[in-house]
């Protein structure tokens, strides 16, 4: 089955989170599934949109879902949480009422229905892949402790979304397992990390990161597993901002769930953009070999 | 904290038209408090997100449309989700922020917020997809006091190919100025 990608703007080439689209597509052509770029896709608008305009917000996502459909797409991934959650609610505010789905379709100038699957990539491995990872499975690691991250748009809203358990997830967790590494229990997988505050608040980001960082380090965590393109950026490339402004160190390593399972593939860390990080990886790269 | 609004200030309407934009009951809130319990930004808020509510309930318009609290909001969505009345708290946020800019109210202390929404958004505009790197630049040439901040990080950014001085252009990027033509607040 041909599964329609949806990048978003952070983790596209040449983007702020590249790596994370990188290990993706990298690990997709080892196990599955088949993706395919949404063609012309564009910005869903995300927090800037719904925060000021909720019918820019619908439009913007509904434009990609039109696309999506005229090309007989009927699964999307979007590994960027902001994205899926973005063009589920828009996709689920249309259903719901007749007369916005026609205002939107006027608005995008084509029709939308609004009725395609939209899976962030913990779904989708969870859905396609569980089986691939273990047939395929080459460098389990060793002794490696991963608290796993997901934030707040993996899971919430949980009665639109639908994923997971929207206070304790597992789902990233049972990835961390099948690939085997050993998932920490630990009370902050999915406290907010300030998300698209980095550059307006970063006094909020600093004090939530140093909770979730803190957090991490009381369970003895080796590193941190991410999906989201604005925790990693928050707690990887803030992490130094983070240490200065609390007097402290961390030098916790913030992976992307998708480069931890290339790595047990034994795909190279350079084709997983791992070199891309801030914090220092070699400990978490050196544990798989 | 003691809030004094008088009767006079308030406007009956505002829940109903709340309401009519949204569909959130916001009189379904009974003050429990939850919500703000379980706000991880509830600590820089000028006012708790249950008294945002009751503002509503209340008609005290002014008071939450000039709110800090409405920016301050990250949508982390904990609100929503815990909120015993399905009350959708973080839902809420986005309606009055849009009213509050509409009407020009937005608070000036929280210009960082609305300014990087505006850059953001310019970005869309312009490409159909965000060029960080002039984003980013729009938003430091409007807030200068803000420059010196990624001194650090920016600079790397760029070295690790993190940053792109290429916009992203989409082929539809006339569609997408048309989208915003017609989604432009009346």
């Amino acid at each position: 089955m041909r599964i329609g990608y949806y990048p978003g703007c952070a983790i596209t080439k040449g983007s702020s989170s590249e790596e994370y689209g990188t290990s993706v597509l990298r690990v997709a052509q080892e196990i599955g599934p088949e993706i395919e770029e949404i063609r012309d896709w564009n910005c869903c608008g995300a927090s800037s949109a719904h925060a000021t305009n909720h019918k820019l917000s619908t439009a913007l996502s509904m434009r990609n879902i039109g696309i999506a459909e005229q090309d007989g797409i009927k699964e999307i991934l979007a590994p960027c949480p902001m994205c899926s959650q973005r063009l589920i609610i828009s996709q689920k505010d249309v259903q719901d009422d007749e007369k916005l789905k026609k205002e939107i379709e006027d608005i995008v100038e084509m029709t939308c229905n609004g009725g395609v699957k939209v899976s962030n990539y913990l779904e989708i491995i969870k859905n396609y892949c569980m089986d691939e990872i273990a047939n395929k499975l080459k460098k389990p690691p060793k002794d490696l402790k991963i608290a796993s991250y997901y934030g707040c748009l993996l899971v919430r809203p949980p009665k639109v979304l639908k994923f997971d358990d929207p206070e304790d997830p597992k789902s990233m967790d049972e990835i961390v397992k099948a690939i085997g590494a050993t998932p920490v229990d630990w009370e902050f997988k999915t406290n907010c990390c300030g998300g698209g505050f980095t550059l307006s608040r970063p006094n909020v980001v600093l004090k939530l990161t140093n909770d979730i960082l803190e957090g991490a380090m009381e369970v003895g965590a080796d590193a941190i597993a991410v999906a989201c393109p604005m925790c990693h950026a928050n707690l990887d490339m803030r992490q130094k901002n983070i240490e200065k402004e609390y007097n402290c160190k961390f030098n916790i390593p913030i992976l992307y769930i998708s480069q931890l399972i290339g790595l047990a593939l034994d795909i190279g860390p350079i084709s997983l953009g791992i070199n891309k990080h801030f914090v220092g990886t070699e400990s978490v790269v050196n544990a798989f070999s | 904290m003691k809030i004094k609004i008088t009767t006079k200030e308030l406007k009956s309407d505002f829940a109903k038209e709340v309401e009519e934009r949204s569909g959130i009951d916001v009189k379904a809130c009974y003050q429990c408090g939850k919500c703000t319990a379980g706000c991880p930004v509830a600590y820089e808020m000028d006012y708790m997100p249950n008294q945002i509510i009751r503002f509503v309930q209340l008609g005290a318009r002014r008071e939450a449309l000039t709110s800090r609290t409405i920016w301050l909001c990250a949508s982390c969505v904990t609100c929503t989700t815990r909120c015993p009345k399905e009350v959708k708290i973080a839902e809420l946020m986005d309606v009055l922020r849009e009213i509050s800019l509409e009407e020009g109210l937005a608070n000036p202390l929280e210009k960082n917020i609305t300014t990087f929404h505006q850059a953001f958004l310019n970005s869309v505009k312009k490409h159909g997809r965000i060029s960080e790197l002039w984003m980013l630049n729009e938003y430091k040439m409007k807030r200068p006091k803000t420059a010196l901040q990624d001194l650090v990080v920016g600079p790397q950014m760029l070295s690790k190919g993190k940053l792109s001085f290429l916009p992203h252009d989409i082929e539809g990027k006339d569609a997408i100025k048309r989208i915003f033509e017609k989604c432009k607040p009346h």
